[in-house]
C-alpha cells in the first residue's frame, strides 16, 4: 500500500468517524446524566431528513442544519418527557423514537417530494462543501507532509472540524465546570444533587437537550456533507455503532474519539477490500468487517477486555424517597 | 390498597394508550392530505373485508404472536429482549437447513422438524446474550441489539457464500422441496366446507402460534417454572433467597424467548416464502415489542394485540396500494403504540389513578 | 432562590425567638395521613430530639422542613420569620442542613467535590475547590471534623462519610442541623464521637434536631424531646424531666413490656456447628474471617454487632445463597457451601428455615399475593403440586390457616404483600418459616420496621419455637432485642466473632466495646483507641 492510499484511507476514516463521534458525544452527555439513550439512531435520521429537506427547499444549508437540530431536539424532548417527567422506561422510549423517526421521515419525504422517500439531490449552497485550509494547495506537492496536510487535514466540511473540536470542549465542560460536576453527579447519584437544592429534572433535560443538538449535527452531516441528500434509513445503524463506541470509550470524551476513529476505520476498510488484502494477505468478507464494531462491543461488554462501568444511576428514573 | 381496579389496569390503560396513538396517527394522515375516515374504511375492507384480507391479516398476526410471546416471556423475567429480529433471522436459517437437507416424507413431520430447528437456532442466538448477562453482567439490551446486526451480517454471509444455488445472483436459498410446503388455511378449511382464499399466505403455523399462546399461559401462571420466572422478574434478591438461581432463570427465559422468536420462521420462511431470502423477518421481531407492551405481556393480550397489528399491517399495505399513504405509516403507528403503552405509560396511568381515587373518596363519603 | 420572608415579625423576636417553629403542619400521602396538625418549637443552641416508632411520621416532618415535600397545611417559622420552603434550595438558604439516614454522596467523587456540589462559587470548578479546601481546614479546626479532602467517598468508612455529610451542611453555613437516625450504621464508640461533635456544634450556637427511635440517645444527648405517634405529636418535654419508660409509653400509647417473658433454656444437642467459616464477596473483600459458632437445640444464639460486620453474610451462607469456605454441619451432616447443593432449596430440605433481614427485598415478592408468598421458597413442596402444575387451591387453603394462626390482618390471602403493614408482612414470613417445623431457624432483624404490638407477638413466637427444642440463630443490630431474647450472645466485628457472653453476665457497655473490636473489655479504653481500631478495620477492607 502506498503512502497516498494510506492517506486516502485515513481521510475516509475521518469522514466516516465524524457522525459516529458526534452521536457518541451526544450519548455521552445523556448517559452521563443517567438517561440511557438508544434513540441516537432515530434522532440522527430525523435530523438527516430535515436538514436535507429544508436545505433543498431554501437552498441554504445553514437553515437546513438548524432544522435538523430542531427535529432532533424535538425527539430529545419526547425522550425527556417519557423518561424524566413521566419516569417511563428509557429503553422502550428509545426504541419508540427510532421507529417514529424511521416512519415519519419517509412519510413526510413522500408527502413533500414524491420521490419514494428521498429528498432531491443537494447542490451548491444547500450542501456543506469541503474547506480548503490556507496553504493546502501550495503544500500539496511537498513530500510526506504535503499530502498529509492537503488530503487528510484540509478539505473537510466545517462540521468535521466542529466534531473534533467538540471532544476537548466536552472534556472541559465535564471535568472543569460546575455544570459538568453536577451533570456527572446526577448520573451517579441524583439524590445527592436533589438534596443539594439543584433540580434533577432541569439537569437531565439540559443533558438530553445537548444530546439532541449533537445528534442533530450528526444527522445533518450525513445528508448535507457526507452525502448530497436524504435517502430512506440513511443512518444505517450508525446510532447503534455510536452507542457501541460509547461503551467502548467507557463514557469518556477522549476515549470516544479513539473509539469512533477505530470504527470509522472499519467503515473505510469495508469499501476498500483491495487494501485489506494487501495488508493481511487474505480476503476478508465485507459482511464480517461491517459486523466487527458490534462483535467488539459484545466482547468489551462481556468484560473480557477491560470492564466498562456505566454511570451508576443510568436507566433508573429518579423518585424522591419518602 | 391498589388504587385502580384490575380491569382498569388491564383493559382501560392499554385502551386509552391505543386511542391516543390512533388520534395522533389520524392527525398524521390529515397532515399529508388524506382522509383518516376513508383510510380506516379502506384498511377495514382491505384487511377484514374478504377471506383474502383475513388470510394476510392472520399471516402477519402469526408472526407477531411468536415475536410478541418471545418479548413477553423475557419481560416476565425483567429482561428486555430487543433481539427478536436476529433470533427470527437465525430461526429462518434453521428452517432452511431443515427443509433443504432432510428429505421429509410429509409436511407435518417437516413442520415438527423445522419448528425444532427454528427454535433451536433462535434459542442459541438468545442464549449467548443471556449467558453474557447472567455470567458477565453485560447489559442484555445492548448485546441483543448488537446480535441483531451480527445476525444480519451472518445471514448475508451464509446466503451469499454458502446457500445460494449455483448461477443464481439472488442472495437466497433454492426453493424448498414440495413435501415441506405447509397447507394454507384454504387447504385446511376446504374439507370443512368453508371457502377460504387460495392466494392468502395464512397457514397451519397459525395454529402452532395459538397453541404457543396457550402453552405460555400455562407455563407462566400455572407451573413452578413460571412462578420462579415471575418471582425473579419482580425481585432478584428475593429469588436468590428462595433458592431460585438467577443464572438459570435468565438462561431459561431467554432460551424460551429466542426459541419462540425463531419459530416465527415456520410461518414466514416455510409457510409463505418457501425459501430463505435476505430480510425475511421484515421487522416482525421489533413489532413483537409493541405487541408485548400492548398485550401487557399476557398471552391472551399478546394474541389480541398480534391480530390488531396483523390488521394494521395488511390494512397499511392496502393503503399504500390505493392512496398516497406509504407503508411507513405502520411504522409510525407501531412507534406510537410503543411510546404510549411502554414509555409514556405513567402519562396515562397517573391521571387515571387520580380519577379512581376521587371516585372512591366520593363513594366512601356517600356511604359514611 | 431566597426564602420569602413576610413582614410579620413577632414582637419579641430577635434574641428569644425559636430557631424553628412549626405551626399546625399536616401532610397526607393519598389516603395515609403522615403528619396531623404538628406544632413544635426548638430554641437556638439546643439539641432537640424527635422520637417515635417506625412510620410515626418523623421523617416526613423533617422532609417538609427540608423542602422535599410541601405541607398540605401549616406554617414554618425560622428565627422568628415566617418562611416558605418550597424546595431544598430554600431550606439551605434558610440555614437548614440535613444529614439523611442514607447518605446522599457521589461515591466516585472526592470529599471536596461532594462538599462543593450545589454550593460552587461561579461556573468554573478550580476556584470553588480551592476555597472549599481552605474552609475545610477551618471547619476541622473549629469542630474537630477531620477528613481527607482528596479521598474518594467509596474508599472511606461510614463514620467518615457521615462526617462529610455534616461538613456539607456546615459548608453551606447551616445554623440548624437535622440528623435522621444517625447512629444506625455506627458502633457505640463512633456514636459517642458523633454526639461529642454535636455537643461542640451546640456550644458554637448551632441548633440540632436529632431524629431517632433509640431512647438511650435521646436521654443522653438532648435538651428537649418531642414524641410522635401515628403522625401526631403526642408530647414535648424537657429531657431532664422525663424517663425512658415515660417516653416509651408516649411513643406507643400504652404501657410497654420492655422485657420478654421466658423461662431458662433447656439446651439439647448441638444442631448447628460452624468451623472456620470464611466468605469473600465478589469484590474480593473478606466478609467473614474464620467464624466458629455452635447453636444447640432449644437455645437462641443472638449475634450482636453493628450492621455490615459480617452478620448478613453469615445468614446468607447458612441460607444457601452466598458461597463460603470452612465447615458447617447441621445435626452432624456437612453442608455444601459452594457446590450445586449450595442454594436455598437444599437448605430448606435440610430443615433450615430463614426469616431474612430485609423482608421486602428478600423475604417476600411484594407484587405477589399473600398465598403466592406462602409458597415462596417451598414451591417445590409436593403438597403444593398437582402433576406438572402448581396446586394453587391447596396453597390458598394453607395460607388461610396460617394467616389465622399468626393473626395476620387483614386475613385475605389474595391481597398483594405490598398492601400489608410491616408487622403483618413479617408475620406472613414468620408463619411460612416457623410452620415448616425447622431444626434451625435463621432470623435476621425480626422486628425492624415493625410496630410494638407486633414486636411482642413476634418475640413470643420465637421463644415458643425455642421451647419446642429448636435451634435459633438470631441476628439483630438492636442490642436491647439481643439482650432480651438471647440465651447466649456472640458479638461480631469485622467478620470475626469477638467473644461470647451470657446475657445475665454482660451489659450494653461491654457488648459495645466488643462490637468495636476490643476484647479486653475490663481495661479502660479511650475513644481515640476505639476510633483507631475502627479505622484499621475500614482500611483493611479497602486493601483486600
Amino acid at each position: 500500500m502506498d503512502y497516498l492510499t494510506f492517506i486516502q484511507l485515513l481521510d475516509s476514516t475521518v469522514r466516516l468517524a465524524t457522525p459516529l463521534l458526534l452521536a457518541c458525544l451526544a450519548g455521552l452527555f445523556s448517559e452521563r446524566a443517567g438517561i440511557f439513550d438508544i434513540g441516537l439512531e432515530g434522532k440522527m435520521l430525523a435530523a438527516a431528513f430535515f436538514s436535507a429537506a429544508i436545505a433543498s427547499l431554501t437552498g441554504n444549508v445553514w437553515i437546513g442544519l438548524m432544522a435538523g437540530i430542531g427535529a432532533s431536539l424535538l425527539l430529545s424532548g419526547l425522550h425527556g418527557l417519557a423518561s424524566i417527567t413521566f419516569r417511563g422506561n428509557q429503553l422502550i422510549s428509545g426504541v419508540a423514537i427510532n421507529f417514529l423517526a424511521a416512519g415519519m421521515t419517509v412519510l413526510i419525504a413522500q408527502d413533500w417530494f414524491q420521490q419514494g422517500g428521498r429528498t432531491p439531490s443537494l447542490v451548491g449552497g444547500a450542501r456543506f462543501e469541503g474547506i480548503t485550509l490556507p496553504g493546502a494547495d501550495a503544500m500539496a506537492d511537498t513530500p510526506i507532509i504535503g499530502p498529509l496536510y492537503s488530503e487528510l487535514i484540509s478539505g473537510h466540511s466545517i462540521l468535521v472540524y466542529l466534531a473534533f473540536a467538540a471532544v476537548p470542549l466536552t472534556w472541559w465542560l465535564l471535568y472543569r465546570t460546575r455544570f459538568g460536576l453536577r451533570l456527572r453527579a446526577v448520573g451517579e447519584n441524583p439524590a445527592s444533587v436533589d438534596t443539594a437544592g439543584i433540580s434533577v429534572v432541569g439537569l437531565r433535560y439540559a443533558a438530553v437537550g445537548i444530546c439532541g443538538i449533537l445528534c442533530g449535527v450528526a444527522g445533518a452531516y450525513l445528508s448535507t456533507a457526507l452525502q448530497a441528500g436524504f435517502v430512506k434509513d440513511m443512518s444505517a445503524g450508525r446510532g447503534f455503532i455510536a452507542l457501541a463506541a460509547l461503551i467502548f470509550a467507557k463514557w469518556r470524551p477522549w476515549y470516544a474519539l479513539w473509539a469512533t476513529l477505530l470504527f470509522g476505520l472499519f467503515g473505510a476498510l469495508e469499501t476498500r477490500p483491495d487494501v485489506i488484502e494487501a495488508l493481511i494477505g487474505m480476503k476478508v468478507q465485507g459482511q464480517l468487517l461491517g459486523a466487527l464494531p458490534y462483535i467488539m462491543t459484545v466482547v468489551i461488554l462481556a468484560g473480557f477486555v477491560g470492564k466498562a462501568i456505566p454511570p451508576r444511576a443510568g436507566g433508573e428514573p429518579y423518585v424522591k424517597e419518602r | 390498597m391498589d388504587v385502580m381496579p384490575k380491569w382498569a389496569e388491564v383493559v382501560l390503560v392499554p385502551l386509552i394508550s391505543l386511542l391516543l396513538a390512533a388520534i395522533i396517527s389520524a392527525l398524521v394522515i390529515l397532515a399529508i392530505g388524506e382522509d383518516p375516515v376513508a383510510a380506516v374504511k379502506l384498511m377495514v375492507t382491505g384487511a377484514l373485508g374478504s377471506t383474502y384480507g383475513w388470510g394476510y391479516t392472520l399471516y402477519y398476526a402469526t408472526n407477531f404472536m411468536f415475536t410478541g410471546l418471545a418479548v413477553s416471556i423475557a419481560f416476565h423475567a425483567r429482561l428486555f429482549n430487543i433481539g427478536g429480529e436476529g433470533q427470527a433471522m437465525l430461526g429462518g436459517l434453521g428452517v432452511a437447513l431443515a427443509c433443504l437437507y432432510i428429505p421429509w416424507p410429509h409436511w407435518s413431520l417437516a413442520l415438527i422438524g423445522a419448528a425444532f430447528m427454528a427454535g433451536l437456532f433462535g434459542a442459541v442466538w438468545a442464549a449467548i446474550p443471556a449467558w453474557l448477562q447472567a455470567k458477565r453482567g453485560s447489559h442484555i439490551v445492548i448485546t441483543t441489539i448488537m446480535f441483531n446486526f451480527i445476525a444480519a451480517a451472518l445471514l448475508n454471509y451464509v446466503l451469499v457464500n454458502m446457500l445460494r444455488p449455483k448461477g443464481s445472483m439472488d442472495p437466497a436459498t433454492a426453493r424448498f422441496p414440495d413435501a415441506t410446503n405447509l397447507p394454507t388455511l384454504h387447504d385446511l378449511l376446504a374439507p370443512l366446507g368453508i371457502a377460504f382464499s387460495k392466494a392468502a399466505p395464512a397457514n397451519v403455523s397459525l395454529l402452532v402460534a395459538v397453541a404457543a399462546c396457550f402453552a405460555l399461559w400455562v407455563l407462566i401462571w400455572r407451573t413452578r417454572l413460571g412462578y420462579e420466572i415471575r418471582a425473579y422478574g419482580h425481585s432478584e434478591s428475593a429469588a436468590r433467597y428462595a433458592g431460585i438461581s438467577p443464572v438459570k432463570i435468565t438462561m431459561i427465559a431467554m432460551i424460551i424467548s429466542g426459541a419462540l422468536a425463531g419459530m416465527m420462521a415456520t410461518n414466514n420462511v416455510m409457510g409463505e416464502a418457501e425459501r430463505l431470502v435476505l430480510n425475511s423477518t421484515e421487522g416482525a421481531g421489533f413489532i413483537g415489542i409493541a405487541v408485548a407492551l400492548m398485550g401487557r405481556s399476557h398471552p391472551l393480550g399478546v394474541f389480541i394485540a398480534a391480530i390488531l397489528f396483523g390488521f394494521l399491517y395488511q390494512g397499511g399495505a392496502e393503503l399504500a396500494l390505493w392512496t398516497s399513504i406509504p407503508r411507513e405509516l405502520i411504522v409510525v403507528i407501531q412507534a406510537l403504540v410503543i411510546l404510549f403503552t411502554g414509555a409514556l405509560d405513567n402519562m396515562v396511568r397517573i391521571p387515571l389513578e387520580k380519577v379512581f381515587l376521587a371516585l372512591r373518596r366520593r363513594k366512601t363519603r356517600g356511604a359514611g | 432562590m431566597t426564602p420569602e420572608t413576610t413582614t410579620e415579625r413577632q414582637a419579641t423576636a430577635a434574641s428569644t425567638a425559636p430557631a424553628i417553629e412549626l405551626k399546625g403542619i399536616s401532610k397526607a400521602f393519598g389516603p395515609v395521613q403522615a403528619n396531623k396538625d404538628i406544632s413544635i418549637r426548638v430554641m437556638p443552641g439546643t439539641i432537640h430530639g424527635i422520637i417515635g416508632e417506625n412510620g410515626a411520621g418523623k421523617s416526613t416532618l423533617m422532609s417538609i422542613l427540608y423542602g422535599f415535600y410541601k405541607a398540605d397545611k401549616g406554617e414554618i417559622w425560622i428565627n422568628g420569620s415566617r418562611t416558605e420552603i418550597p424546595d431544598s434550595q430554600a431550606a439551605i438558604a434558610a440555614g437548614i442542613g440535613m444529614v439523611f439516614q442514607h447518605f446522599k454522596l457521589v461515591e466516585n467523587f472526592t470529599v471536596l467535590e461532594n462538599i462543593i456540589l450545589g454550593a460552587e462559587d461561579g461556573r468554573l470548578l478550580k476556584p470553588s475547590l480551592a476555597k472549599a479546601r481552605r474552609t475545610l481546614v477551618e471547619l476541622a479546626n473549629d469542630y474537630g471534623l477531620n477528613v481527607d479532602p482528596d479521598a474518594l467517598i467509596q474508599d472511606i468508612g461510614v463514620g467518615m462519610q457521615q462526617r462529610v455529610e455534616i461538613l456539607k451542611a456546615l459548608y453551606r453555613q447551616a445554623d440548624i442541623l437535622i440528623l435522621d437516625e444517625p447512629t444506625g450504621v455506627l458502633t457505640p464508640a463512633e456514636a459517642d464521637q458523633l454526639f461529642r461533635i454535636l455537643g461542640r456544634l451546640k456550644s458554637e450556637g448551632k441548633t440540632i434536631i436529632l431524629i431517632t427511635h433509640k431512647l438511650r440517645e435521646i436521654m443522653e444527648t438532648t435538651d428537649t424531646v418531642s414524641v410522635m405517634r401515628r403522625g401526631e405529636m403526642t408530647a414535648t418535654v424537657k429531657t431532664s424531666e422525663t424517663s425512658p419508660a415515660e417516653l416509651a409509653e408516649l411513643m406507643v400509647g400504652r404501657k410497654v413490656l420492655l422485657r420478654v417473658d421466658k423461662t431458662p433454656a433447656q439446651t439439647g444437642e448441638v444442631v448447628l456447628d460452624i468451623k472456620g467459616l470464611t466468605v469473600i464477596d465478589d469484590k474480593g473483600v473478606e466478609r467473614l474471617r474464620g467464624v466458629d459458632l455452635q447453636v444447640c437445640a432449644g437455645e437462641i444464639l443472638g449475634i450482636a454487632g453493628v450492621a455490615g460486620n459480617g452478620q448478613s453474610e453469615l445468614l446468607e451462607v447458612l441460607g444457601g445463597y452466598q458461597g463460603g469456605t470452612g465447615e458447617v454441619r447441621l445435626n452432624g451432616e456437612l453442608l455444601d457451601l459452594t457446590g450445586h447443593l449450595s442454594d436455598g432449596q437444599s437448605r430448606r430440605n435440610h430443615g433450615i428455615a430463614h426469616v431474612p433481614e430485609d423482608r421486602q427485598r428478600e423475604g417476600l415478592i411484594m407484587e405477589y399475593q399473600a398465598w403466592e408468598n406462602t409458597a415462596f421458597g417451598y414451591h417445590h413442596d409436593p403438597a403444593y403440586r398437582a402433576g406438572l402444575l402448581m396446586n394453587n387451591t391447596a396453597i390458598r387453603d394453607d395460607t388461610t390457616g396460617k394467616m389465622e394462626r399468626f393473626d395476620v390482618r387483614p386475613p385475605n390471602p389474595k391481597l398483594a404483600a405490598k398492601n400489608f403493614s410491616g408487622g403483618n408482612q413479617q408475620k406472613i414470613v414468620l408463619a411460612r418459616e416457623i410452620e415448616r417445623n425447622p431444626d434451625l431457624l435463621l432470623i435476621g432483624q425480626p422486628t425492624r420496621g415493625v410496630d410494638i404490638g407486633a414486636i411482642e407477638f413476634i418475640h413470643q413466637q420465637i421463644v415458643a419455637l425455642r421451647d419446642q427444642g429448636k435451634a435459633i440463630l438470631l441476628v439483630s443490630v438492636e442490642l436491647e432485642e439481643i439482650l432480651a431474647l438471647s440465651d447466649r450472645i456472640a458479638v461480631m466485628f469485622d467478620g470475626r466473632v469477638m467473644g461470647e457472653r451470657l446475657p445475665q453476665d454482660t451489659d450494653e457497655k461491654e457488648l459495645g466495646l466488643l462490637m468495636a473490636g476490643i476484647t479486653d473489655t475490663d481495661a479502660p479504653h479511650s475513644v481515640a483507641e476505639v476510633e483507631a481500631n475502627l479505622a484499621k478495620a475500614a482500611s483493611a477492607e479497602k486493601r483486600t
